[in-house]
């Protein structure tokens, strides 16, 4: 059952039972599963089976009501969650704010040098009491109802930690302004500490404003790529020109799209020509020149020229809802490097509510006096510092900002553990066909021998002959230069495929040959000249006798040599594999200035020379198609698949580059390094962070050097902690790629 | 030593003992086999546990009522599955699962566990 779910905003409800009227009905419509309203909101959240129902027949039925259902898309959905995340924002800072300055106001009345210059009502231990109660019970109510709702379910959490210690300091002040004698008969003086509790409030809610925003800030790649989707398209139905929205194009629409205009839709361009710029969904810095027969991209800026295009790939279909799903699974993705952050997270809380209940025993039996007050504010200061949640974001944050990153740059990568090994990769084997090449071969010599008599023509007329009807690139290329020249095609009979080295026919009741130079007896010496060149090479003939040579190449794409240039400056070897003869090999890999290669590979045998590299102890990343080099890929330790047409999600694929610039190559693998040391720096620190001063604020320096931490200063640790461990993730937007 | 620091040490051991008792003890699970549950988000999953059969589409249904963002992201790494859980809005998901075996997930923060388990 497709069960899909969906918010639609509602318009024109007076009153709460509205609200209980559009629900009955909605339930009640066949294939919604559940469906609840809220007034406060005006939103029905609805959870229905996508088969029976859908969102249009839904409205509907609000509407028939009598209300207005506003219905959204998926995009504007995001705004709706962005527009609930920026109120969370504004009310923390209001609740920091309001804290900040109750937190103020008892500071200068309590700070031994302060107190002195404060006005006489500040000084009212009531009035203490009662800015304080504010503070714990309506800015800090949401720790309380966390900590509630956890410990129902038996588990604890960071807002445990505070509210546990908050309430320790604030009872205790409580005590000491209603029943000063109690603590004096324990041989305190009653002094209360509200300052330290509100503080310790203050100094959270800021360090949880500040995270949030940071946060929001670390997914702003994947919500740039969400916000290229254009709303509308203008369609071309009987003859007129009308604008619809997105959602209501259908596969096969014509679609008209004007100069500074998004692609609204994968498709194919009818007519037109214009170049478009692909940068923002692929990476690729350069426009594309578009005409007829060409796709173009969902998302991708026409800048220039009017065409019309046909739609291929709507909605989730479309290359730009591929990129977004996968960059959101590579996301929630699991890096081998958290699962020990796993298993500590389950154990922190609980551990730390143990070592607070130790600290408080150790200081009230064998601490010096007061006793009591090091027990508490000591005890306080553990459950205060004690701060899993950097632990808790040390790792997604910079996964989040490492995948969203490599993505804008045309780098899709699967999932964390791709990104994880991509970083220890010292082995880049490249598919020559296709990868390093353009993988469109074409005819660049004809050479006729034995027969000075044939012409060049003749002799494409020959071949094109033998190959028609021949899905080989190398024949596509025949065909093509014959159908350039404009030669005549003959009838051929007894054909035959001679696997993986050629064809034999007759034309005209003469046997003839086309294929690999060593179908023949004796192989012109042209044929070297050419091979070293970097090209491969057919020959046509008889069976005693060659007619003519045919060279064809592949070209290179121009980015292949400065790409391997770089992984070689990054310290990491490179290699080539190709079915060609080692000659061809050898010349194509000294173009671009790879040393080592393997020449005459099958294309099923490429997953047998991963296997060889990785018997050297390399770990190596394979680059081929896709398709054709799917075993190979899925052998490597990561696989970099380059996509073909607007299909980008590649099963063998670790890593998927989305543009055919191969020097997003050492940019992955420079990527991946950066987000690997930056998830390091975080969980490093963010260990660090807590074994160092959880002993500190338990005191185990006093002994020594009477070294103590204020609960305050420990909840302005606390906050700084998450906050520079999300800081830190966002770093890596600054780095170098290039 | 006073009476008073061997009740405070005593009962701080016992204390230490409740504390391991109630959020560490492993629970025994009985919890029964399901196709569709609903998992109501606050303050934690509950239920914690879901066990669903393995080869056959099961629906979870997520609903969170908790304001704390820390569960406001829902995560199950192995199913490479991330959701924005929006308040008091239920999400369902629907799975497949083809392997046995235990599939944890947590909040975006990872404070917060909960796991299905698929026999």
């Amino acid at each position: 059952m497709p069960t899909r779910s969906i918010t639609i905003p509602i318009a024109g409800m007076h009153c709460a039972s509205c609200a209980v009227n559009i629900q009955r009905l909605l339930q009640r419509n066949p294939g919604v599963s559940t469906a609840s309203v809220n007034y406060a909101t005006e939103k029905a959240s609805i959870v229905y089976d996508s088969a029976q129902t859908d969102p249009q027949q839904i409205s509907a039925v609000i509407e028939k009501l009598g209300y207005k259902a506003l219905i959204t898309n998926p995009d504007e959905l995001v705004d709706v969650r962005q527009q609930a995340k920026d109120r969370e924002i504004v009310v923390l800072k209001n609740k920091f704010l309001l804290s900040a300055l109750v937190s103020a106001l008892l500071l200068w009345a309590t700070l031994p040098l302060l107190m002195q210059t404060a006005p006489l009502p500040l000084k009212n231990s009531y009035l203490h009491f009662f800015l304080a109660s504010l503070v714990q019970f309506w800015v800090g109510r949401d720790f309380y109802r966390s900590t509630w709702a956890s410990l129902k379910n038996r588990t604890a959490n960071m807002d445990t930690l505070i509210t546990i210690g908050t309430t320790v300091a604030y009872l205790y002040s409580v005590l000491v302004i209603f029943l000063p004698q109690v603590i004096s008969r324990l041989g305190v003086t009653p002094e209360p500490y509200f300052d330290t509790s509100v503080t310790i409030i203050a100094l959270i809610i800021l360090g949880k404003f500040l995270e949030a925003r940071a946060r929001g800030q670390t997914s702003q790649a994947i919500k740039k790529l969400i916000g290229l989707q254009p709303k509308t398209a203008r369609v071309v139905r009987a003859g007129k020109e009308v604008d619809i929205p997105i959602s209501e194009v259908v596969v096969g629409d014509q679609l008209r799209l004007r100069p500074g205009e998004k692609v609204p839709v994968d498709g194919v361009v009818l007519s037109g020509e214009t170049s478009v710029d692909e940068s923002l969904v692929t990476g690729e810095s350069i426009p594309v020149y578009k005409h007829a027969d060409d796709t173009v991209i969902t998302g991708t800026l026409n800048t220039t020229g009017t065409i019309l295009i046909r739609a291929q790939k709507i909605g989730r279909d479309t290359m730009l809802a591929q990129i977004i799903r996968l960059v959101e699974q590579a996301q929630a993705s699991r890096a081998p490097i958290q699962k020990l952050v796993d298993v500590i997270s389950s154990y922190f809380v609980p551990v730390v509510l143990m070592l607070s209940v130790t600290t408080f025993a150790v200081w009230y039996a064998f601490g010096p006096a007061p006793a009591l007050l090091f027990a508490l504010l000591n005890t306080v200061a553990v459950l205060i510092i004690a701060c899993p949640c950097a632990l808790g974001l040390a790792t997604p944050t910079a996964l989040v900002v490492g995948t969203g990153l490599a993505a804008q740059h045309g780098i899709l990568v699967r999932d964390a553990q791709s990104l994880e090994i991509a970083h220890r990769v010292n082995h880049v084997i490249f598919d020559k066909t296709g990868t390093l090449t353009e993988g469109k071969p074409v005819v660049t010599d004809i050479i006729s021998v034995n027969d000075k008599r044939l012409t060049t023509n003749q002799l494409l007329s020959l071949a094109a002959s033998l190959e028609t009807g021949s899905e080989h690139p190398l024949a596509q290329a025949i065909l093509q230069a014959a159908e350039k020249s404009a030669v005549t095609v003959s009838a051929v009979t007894h054909f035959k495929s001679l696997a993986g080295r050629g064809v034999e026919g007759k034309i005209h009741d003469t046997k003839y040959l086309l294929g690999a130079p060593q179908m023949f007896s004796s192989i012109p010496p042209q044929v070297s000249r050419l091979e070293k060149q970097g090209k491969t090479v057919v020959l046509v003939g008889t069976p005693t006798r060659v007619l003519g040579i045919i060279a064809i190449a592949d070209t290179l794409r121009p980015s292949a040599k400065h790409a391997i240039n770089l992984l070689h400056r990054q310290g990491i070897e490179t290699s080539l594999v190709t079915g060609d003869n080692p000659r061809t090999a050898s010349a194509i890999a000294s173009q671009v200035g790879i040393t080592r290669f393997f020449a005459q590979v099958l294309p099923a045998d490429k997953e047998k020379t991963v296997r060889q590299l990785q018997a050297e102890n390399k770990i190596v990343a394979m680059v081929g198609d896709g398709i054709n080099d799917a075993p190979a890929l899925a052998a490597a330790d990561v696989g970099i698949a380059m996509a073909s047409g607007t299909d980008v999600a590649m099963e063998s694929a670790g890593i998927t580059l989305v543009n055919k610039d191969l020097t997003t190559i050492p940019l992955a693998l420079k990527l991946s390094r950066a987000t690997l040391r930056t998830i390091k720096a975080n969980l490093f620190w963010a260990f660090a962070y807590n074994i160092v001063l959880i002993p500190v604020a338990a005191g185990v320096l006093y002994p020594f050097t009477r070294i103590l931490l204020s609960p305050i200063l420990a909840s302005a640790a606390m906050a700084t902690s998450s906050v520079s461990v999300v800081a830190n993730s966002l770093l890596l937007k600054r780095i170098r790629l290039t | 030593m006073s009476l008073d620091k061997i009740i405070i040490l005593i009962s701080s051991v016992g204390l230490i003992g409740f504390i391991y008792w109630f959020f560490l003890s492993r629970r025994p699970d009985d919890s029964p086999m399901v196709t569709t549950a609903a998992i109501s988000v606050s303050g934690g999953y509950s239920p914690s546990v879901t066990k669903v059969p393995v080869g056959q589409p099961v629906t979870l249904t997520f609903t969170r009522t908790d304001p704390n963002p820390c569960l406001e992201e829902l995560i199950i790494p192995d199913l490479k599955i991330k959701k924005d859980l929006p308040l008091n809005t239920p999400l369902a998901l629907t799975l497949t699962l083809t392997r046995p075996g235990v599939y944890p997930f947590h909040c975006g923060m990872n404070m917060y566990h909960g796991k299905i388990i698929a026999v």
